[in-house]
């Protein structure tokens, strides 16, 4: 068959690198390195990701239209959390706005009419 | 019918060929697992905002996590899937037994991973007093952050538990699979099942490999005294 057969010996190697990364971001969460421990564990987890994704599920074996799909997902998962983080986080920079303090009774008495 | 003879099993109609049929199979795998992305994707665009909300609170709760047992086991998941792998290369060369015998060996690992789970983690927590609307205690030492480290033990153990929901739903997968092997319904032509079903262990396995780091190792490991 025209399918590609990945040899054992890739997959072991793939596998010990997967546990040296695992050891490897243990052992830098224990050194204080500020913000950057979360740079170095998040950038960790990417390159196991990435050696699961190419490799164990044969991505990069695989036909474009499964890479692209895949890039899509990616992209909308990147979507998700910058949009959700781009109103969370900048919520206080502008100010609670004030105005409906003064329509709130204007509600309420039309509420009440019905 | 001489004409349907010469298909190779498993090989569906409605396809030109089977390297055809085999990509149609793996895209729509891919396409849940997108849905599953998405899913995963808003617990963890979740947990990443309360993060920055409650950081205090949620390195103290980072800090009452056993290390050793999540980093055990990511090595145990990985070599599930190590495992899997070598289930779908053994169908690929025509190996019978040793498909049955691997895939066997991911059950057991998945087993392995939600015994230490549940009862080295979950059933110390519980007995910790850290789940949350069951019987948590907010300790006087955490200071101002203890009030909040809660929400931090509700994302993990919604977090973990989902994720261990699909590792159960993945065995009762792989039992059927094992089953379907050891009848040799696999052939290097046609192994399908396997192939999907690989995706979504594998996928498993990743949303593991986020979860370690963001639950267990960021913020909380090094905070000696200082804190």
């Amino acid at each position: 068959m025209s399918e590609h057969i990945v040899p054992v010996s890739l997959y072991i190697g793939i596998f010990v690198a997967l546990l040296c990364l695992t050891a490897l971001t243990t052992g830098v969460a224990y050194i204080d390195l500020g913000a950057f421990n979360t740079v170095a564990a998040l950038a960790i987890a990417v390159v196991k990701m990435l050696l699961v994704v190419l490799f164990f599920m044969h991505v990069k074996y695989s036909g474009r239209l499964i890479q692209v799909f895949i890039l899509a997902g990616a992209l909308f998962l990147a979507i998700l959390i910058t949009l959700t983080l781009a109103d969370e986080l900048t919520r206080h920079w502008s100010p609670t706005p004030t105005g409906w303090g003064t329509l709130a009774p204007l509600i309420s008495r039309f509420f009440k009419r019905l | 019918m001489t004409v349907h003879n010469a298909h190779p099993p498993g090989f569906a109609h409605q396809f030109e060929d089977m390297e055809q049929q085999r990509e149609a199979d793996s895209l729509g795998m891919w396409v849940f697992l997108l849905t599953e992305i998405m899913f995963f994707g808003g617990l963890f665009a979740t947990y990443i905002i309360y993060r920055a909300l409650y950081l205090p609170a949620f390195e103290k709760g980072s800090s009452l996590l056993e290390v050793k047992f999540g980093a055990l086991n990511t090595a145990v998941l990985i070599g599930s899937s190590l495992t899997m792998a070598l289930a779908i290369h053994s169908a690929q060369v025509g190996k019978r037994k040793a498909q049955v015998g691997f895939l066997v060996a991911t059950m057991i690992l998945g087993a392995a991973f939600l015994f230490i789970k549940f009862n080295f983690e979950w059933r110390h927590d519980y007995v910790e007093k850290l789940v949350p609307g069951f019987n948590f205690a907010i300790r006087g030492d955490w200071g101002a952050a203890g009030q909040h480290v809660p929400m931090f033990f509700c994302f993990y153990f919604f977090m973990t538990g989902l994720h261990a929901l699909h590792m159960i739903i993945g065995i009762g997968v792989l039992t059927v699979l094992t089953i379907m092997a050891h009848r040799g319904r696999f052939t290097p032509e046609y192994y399908a099942p396997l192939e999907v079903s690989g995706l979504y262990w594998h996928f498993v396995d990743i949303v593991w490999i986020f979860l370690f780091p963001l639950l267990y190792l960021i913020g909380g490991r090094y905070m000696g005294a200082g804190h």
